[in-house]
């Protein structure tokens, strides 16, 4: 057993800045455990650019943002393990790790930043008929595929799914001479970002058809052609509407799951809506010590956020460290109307600083109104122009109001449509 | 050469005649057309060793399903297969179905099943608290097992081939020759001679024995759909929970599989093409519908992990084919083996390979033959200790590969050289599990491609999904 102060879990760009924040505020032993051979997490495949724009006010490729965090992590004494996965944290903050050069490695730790990302949703969890041949998977897969390897996985090109990853590999396949016939969403709206839209669909002519799924797949062996349908309002098929696209390829974009399996072996607490630990505005879970940030809390579509948040939870970690198990009251933040989530889900009444809450909405709204309110009192209310489910937004709530929080205050978020 | 006996289709059934034909001094030839072994109805069927209530009293579904059922503990154990005595249940939901528990628990006294008992609704919710709370009584099989089908297969062929069977995959018997002493079997790769064809061909062992001039064997495929269950649902029943059949149609039953997941299915629908595999919305559809029947609680579709379906080769005589041929003299033909014949196999094979030395006159024993399969090494069970011992001694077990189910790079290289080996992503996946998991290969299967490409010797552009042309990648980027 080796003894550590913080064991971060994940080298993505949340555990990166997680450590170096750490380091920063003074911790002495920080360890960070990859489980793949180098760090940067997802961002290494992500060779297109469009990251940092809002924390470097850049904007760099994913390799390159990751790039910046990694140069500043050699010059500190952080412990790095790379093929390293750690395989059970327990609920005492003893974790279990596993790799060709370390063997079997036990680390006990006074806090654990989670910082393990998340996997894509494959198809059997939205249930597609028909064959099950080659030529279907994810689009992260095929972008590890044409990125990494340097492999392409098709020729002719169905996406389903208009989240990011779906968006940013149609622009990619295209440029690589595929033939990207269309991009199906089920919703009537898409997942992703508009600048993705804009960029990746409408600048190479690639139809994206709203409300659309894919019905079945066909071909033995490998993939010979998909049948799309519209849906209606239930997202069911409509009969009579179903039409036959030849392709080789069946590309998923179709959600990301957060990687929670250790934290809920370590016994945290998750939320049945973000799939990640409910966490309090320092990003602590349910259990002390243990803190979360990233795509493994939430699912991000911005890095700088996850970067940020990812300072936070180390802060947290930090003072847990130095001041010990403090005794925490807490408010709690509640989703109303329009509003899928808000993380976090809890607030320290004793927090002392201004604290952001993250939030997605549950449809698309133009000109409505975001409205917080603490104890059904409303103390903000902005005017938005537009809101979508693809896009995060955050408010503020200053360290004064904060500071007016009683134990088990609510904290409501709602949208108003304006007449 | 001539072989003494070739057996066509490496199914369960196929895979586990070989192996006990390996017992006798004969030389003997698995033949199966996919590029690998449980390519057919044995990848994808319910199962379950079924206790042997079902069947009418007297048929060759009775017999076996029951004499299987007892040797499934040894076989199972000599070839380190996951198996599970688990137990099932078959509920009534209303007062109406009562008489049909007290007829199966009648047929399964005759057929000689042991230990059945009808409960009332206080002890089935007791030992099933997810059950629905519709239920009004069960007939209780302590019997009953759960096993992991493909996997069987596999570890009969592994077996087989180390004690002197030979196994050749990719190899599709087209047409046959009969001379007086011998058959030539023609196939895609060349002529094979045999003295004795056992036909195992499943789905299609109707076509095989019309090679041989024997029209008496007619075989409907009758296609079956499943939903497979995340392990976070794996616990919500514990005994296999089947519904009573009604004049609405059979029901679907609820399982633990042997690896901790939920199965549910199947649908019975008779199809016209014997390839046709797909699976179907409305299908699906059913599946959740009736199962929701059984298990209110938790059929959220979010739990899903993949959907399959498999083909059931149902004879039009109604049960089991089993014996030598009255046309053609050399054939022994093992057809119509749809369910109960995953559980009867282990009977069926010690029959047939009895039946066929017996022919052939060559009913000695080998002295060198040996049982067991061993145990591939399996990370995921070990010890800390263990763990650490043996990625010292090879790293390549420290390399953790499928993250979703804690598969190494040594277990996966092992599989690729293990007798009769994974030749293909998913041959490694039913060998190891690896892409089994809840991403189904999204992280682990370019993974899995760089090691077979790299233990085969072969380009990534040929390593395929399941052989043919299914095929992954299409060549360089620009
Ligand atoms: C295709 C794509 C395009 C994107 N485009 C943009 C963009 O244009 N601009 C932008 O700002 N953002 C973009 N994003 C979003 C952003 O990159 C992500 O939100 C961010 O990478 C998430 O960081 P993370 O550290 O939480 O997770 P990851 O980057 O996923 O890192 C998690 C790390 O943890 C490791 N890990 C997990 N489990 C274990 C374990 N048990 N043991 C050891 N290690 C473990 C993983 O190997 C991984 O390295 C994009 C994301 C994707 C996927
Ligand atoms: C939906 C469903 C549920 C079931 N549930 C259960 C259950 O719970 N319990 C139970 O006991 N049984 C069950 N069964 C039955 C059981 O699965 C089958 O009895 C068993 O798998 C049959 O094995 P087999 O070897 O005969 O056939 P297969 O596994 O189909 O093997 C035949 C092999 O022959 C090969 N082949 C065919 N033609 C040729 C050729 N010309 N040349 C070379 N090779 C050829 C094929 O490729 C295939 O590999 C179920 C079946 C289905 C479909």
């Amino acid at each position: 057993m080796i003894n550590y102060d913080i064991a971060v879990i994940g080298g993505g760009p949340a555990g990166l800045a997680a450590a170096l924040k750490a380091k920063e505020l003074g911790i002495e032993k920080i360890i960070i455990l990859e489980r793949a051979e180098t760090l940067g997490g997802i961002l290494e495949q992500c060779i297109h650019t469009g990251f940092g724009l809002h924390y470097f006010k850049e904007e760099l490729s994913g390799p390159e943002y990751a790039g910046r965090f990694i140069e500043e992590l050699k010059k500190t004494d952080i412990d790095v393990r790379t093929n390293t996965m750690v395989v059970d944290i327990s609920s005492d903050k003893v974790v279990t790790a596993v790799g060709p050069n370390e063997g079997l490695l036990k680390i006990q730790a006074k806090a654990i930043i989670l910082a393990m990302g998340c996997r894509e949703r494959p198809r059997g969890a939205i249930s597609i008929p028909g064959n099950r041949p080659a030529g279907v998977m994810t689009a992260g897969t095929a972008q590890k595929y044409v990125n990494i390897h340097g492999y392409m996985p098709g020729k002719k090109i169905v996406i389903l799914g208009s989240g990011d990853i779906g968006l940013i590999m149609a622009r990619r396949m295209a440029l690589e001479g595929a033939e990207v016939k269309m991009v199906c969403e089920i919703l009537p709206y898409s997942g992703g970002l508009a600048r993705n839209i804009v960029q990746c669909l409408d600048d190479y002519g690639i139809p994206l058809k709203l409300s659309t799924t894919v019905v079945e797949i066909h071909g033995r062996e490998r993939v010979e052609g998909v049948t799309i349908a519209k849906v209606d309002e239930k997202m069911r098929p409509i009969k009579g509407t179903e039409e036959y696209v030849e392709c080789d390829t069946l590309l998923l974009s179709v959600g990301l799951i957060p990687e929670n399996e250790l934290s809920k072996s370590a016994g945290v607490d998750i939320n049945c809506i973000t799939g990640g630990p409910d966490v309090d505005e320092m990003r602590e879970t349910s259990i002390r010590g243990i803190f979360a940030c990233g795509n493994v809390l939430q699912v991000h579509d911005l890095v700088d956020y996850v970067t940020l948040e990812a300072q936070l939870a180390a802060e947290g970690a930090a003072e847990y460290i130095k001041k010990g198990e403090e005794e925490k009251k807490y408010a709690y933040t509640v989703n109303q109307n329009g509003v899928r989530y808000i993380v976090p889900q809890k607030i320290n009444i004793n927090a002392d600083r201004d604290v952001d809450l993250y939030f997605r909405v549950c449809q698309i709204y133009k000109n409505a109104k975001v409205v917080v309110k603490i104890d059904g009192e409303t103390v903000i209310s902005r005017k938005k122009p537009k809101l979508a489910p693809g896009e995060m937004e955050t408010v503020k709530l200053k360290k004064d109001m904060i500071a007016k929080l009683k134990e088990d205050s609510l904290v409501e978020i709602s949208v108003e449509e304006s007449l | 050469m001539i072989y003494d006996v070739a057996v066509i289709g490496a199914g369960i059934i196929g895979a586990l005649t070989a192996r006990e034909l390996a017992k006798y001094k004969l030389s003997a030839v698995l033949i199966e057309k996919c590029n690998d072994v449980a390519m057919g109805t044995t990848k994808a069927n319910s199962a379950i060793v079924h206790a042997g209530f079902d069947a009418v009293p007297g048929t060759k579904k009775a017999i076996f399903n029951v004499l299987g059922a007892e040797l499934m503990p040894k076989v199972t154990s000599e070839l380190s297969v996951p198996y599970r005595n688990n137990g099932s249940l078959v509920v009534a939901f209303s007062e109406e179905e009562l008489p049909e528990l007290q007829n199966l628990l009648e047929r399964g006294i005759k057929n000689g099943v042991k230990d059945l008992k009808i409960l009332s609704k206080e002890e089935l919710l007791e030992l099933e608290p997810n059950i629905s709370p519709e239920a009004v009584a069960a007939l209780h099989a302590p019997t009953a097992g759960i096993v992991c089908p493909y996997e069987f297969a596999i570890a009969a062929t592994e077996n087989a081939v180390t004690n002197g069977v030979e196994f050749i995959r990719n190899c599709e018997v087209k047409d046959v020759e009969v001379h007086d002493d011998y058959t030539t079997l023609i196939t895609n790769t060349g002529d094979i001679k045999a003295k004795v064809v056992v036909n195992a061909a499943g789905v299609f062992s109707d076509d095989i024995a019309r090679m041989f001039g024997d029209d008496t064997i007619n075989i409907v495929a009758r296609k079956g759909e499943y939903y497979l269950f995340d392990k976070a649902v794996g616990h919500v029943v514990f005994h296999t929970v089947f519904q009573c059949p009604t004049p609405m149609g059979k029901g679907v039953l609820v399982t633990p599989t042997v690896d901790g997941n939920l199965l549910i299915g199947p649908t019975a629908v008779d199809i016209e093409d014997k390839n046709d595999t797909s699976t179907t919305y409305e299908g699906l559809m059913e599946v959740l519908n009736k199962a929701h029947k059984s298990v209110p609680t938790i059929i959220n579709t979010r739990d899903a992990i993949t959907q399959f379906s498999g083909l059931r080769a149902h004879a039009k005589s109604g049960d089991f084919i089993i014996g030598f041929s009255e046309k053609a003299p050399s054939l022994y033909n093992l057809a119509g083996i749809e369910s109960p014949g995953l559980s009867a196999a282990p009977a069926i094979a010690v029959h047939a390979a009895q039946e066929v030395a017996n022919k052939l006159g060559l009913t000695e024993l080998k002295e060198d033959y040996n049982p067991i399969r061993p145990q591939p090494i399996r990370f995921r069970y070990l010890d800390d200790e263990e763990m650490a011992e043996l990625i010292k001694k090879d790293p390549r077990y420290g390399r953790i590969i499928c993250r979703c189910e804690t598969i190494t790079e040594g277990e996966i290289v092992e599989a690729i050289h293990a007798p009769a080996g994974a030749r293909d992503i998913d041959g490694v996946k039913r060998r190891t599990r690896a892409g089994m998991g809840r991403c189904q290969g999204g992280f682990c299967s370019s993974k899995v491609l760089e090691i077979l490409a790299r233990e085969l010797n072969i380009p990534y552009e040929e390593v395929t999904k399941e052989g043919g042309n299914s095929r992954i990648l299409y060549g360089r980027t620009k």
